[in-house]
């Protein structure tokens, strides 16, 4: 889960990604990369259960199974927390590979949650991945550091480097206000197909429930009533191969009385 | 106040000017990406040696890098002063060498 730009919905498309490939019944596991800026934890509600991290594991001071937190709503969810006080230095290229494959005997997903940036970090979340999910919002800079990161994972990635098959590349268009598209005053879904041309897994519209759902520590898949909730589980869907039409890219029907309300606010 | 601003025409729609900057900033980019990092020393270098023999302005040497497949290909043009002006220029600034 990558996206080089900061503050486009990482954190909460790793926990909604997780938790949907979970709720399906597949063994996933979520792992933190931003070094001393854990958050991951505090967006899946389990900060108080952190104990050991990522980084323990890594320098061999803690057994994965002490670090990993089991999801108390869905069993086959757990949660790799990162280390609040440490640096990015404290990951190495090994370091992650070694956990990485211990995961993958357990584990049917590894969701990888970059920090921002195209430092080490950022880098060391990609390197060893088969697929990428690219989160962009329909806004200049985002599309832009988007397109840069897409470079990164083409020619840094181990897929890369080994000369293996390329990383398979999904682009999540989140934050995407359709009434805003409407009024010409935001980029199409069409027009970042157009600029970032790899495959789309997923709209997610901007949505009240997802502060909310963060505000709770609930990944936003759980809460049924939400839009953004949905959007995520028919990304899920298709990334596992399913073919579910798009939706929420069109603005809601509005009847004269609620335009001129929602004209006003 | 509200109702005059319902009634009001819309501002021009600024969603196809990002398209259009992006498109532009991302072509030049993404070249600039797939070319080898020592590309800007070799132009400087190349400017250097000619600079021994011919006066010559830092716009006038295009280096031009493509990679298809399994070739590369590198071009180089360079756009030398007319005789003339070097050698105006040439006893303008004796000290040239």
């Amino acid at each position: 889960m990558t996206s080089g730009k900061g503050g486009v919905g990482k954190t909460t498309s790793a926990a909604a990604f997780a938790a949907g490939l979970a709720l399906k019944g597949h063994k996933t596991v979520v792992i933190d990369f931003d070094v001393g800026l854990r958050n991951l934890d505090l967006v899946m509600g389990c900060e108080r259960r952190v104990v050991y991290d990522f980084i323990n594991v890594i320098n061999g001071d803690a057994r994965l199974n002490q670090a990993l937190i089991r999801d108390k709503r869905i069993d086959t969810l757990a949660i790799l927390p990162t280390s609040q006080t440490r640096d990015k230095d404290a990951l190495t290229r090994e370091g992650v590979g070694r956990v990485i494959d211990d995961l993958k005997e357990d584990f049917d997903f590894i969701i990888c949650d970059s920090p921002a940036g195209i430092e080490r970090g950022a880098l060391l979340a990609l390197y060893y991945a088969d697929e990428a999910v690219i989160v962009t919002n329909p806004e200049v800079s985002s599309v832009r550091d988007s397109d840069r990161i897409i470079g990164v994972l083409q020619s840094r990635s181990r897929r890369a480097e080994e000369g293996m098959d390329p990383v398979r590349e999904h682009l999540l268009l989140a934050r995407y206000d359709a009434d805003r598209v409407a009024r010409g005053e935001m980029l199409k879904v069409e027009d970042v197909l157009d600029i970032l041309a790899i495959p789309l897994v997923g709209i997610i519209p901007e949505s009240q429930s997802v502060l909310k759902s963060s505000n709770v520590g609930m990944p936003v898949v759980m809460d049924s009533s939400s839009v953004a909730g949905q959007a995520y589980l028919d990304a899920v869907g298709r990334f596992l191969g399913e073919t579910i039409e798009h939706r929420y890219f069109k603005p809601e029907r509005r009847g004269l009385f609620q335009r001129l309300l929602w004209r006003t606010a | 106040m509200s109702l005059l601003r319902f009634f009001r025409p819309r501002a021009a729609p600024s969603a196809p000017l990002a398209k259009e900057r992006l498109t532009v900033l991302l072509t030049h980019e993404r070249a600039a990406r797939s070319q080898p990092e020592y590309l800007p020393r070799l132009r400087r270098e190349i400017l250097e040696v000619i600079g021994k023999y011919v006066h010559l302005d830092d716009d006038k040497i295009h280096v031009h890098y493509e990679s298809q497949g399994t070739v590369a290909k590198l071009e180089l043009d360079i756009e030398l002063p007319n005789q003339s002006q070097q050698r105006q220029s040439q006893v303008a600034q004796p000290a040239v060498s």
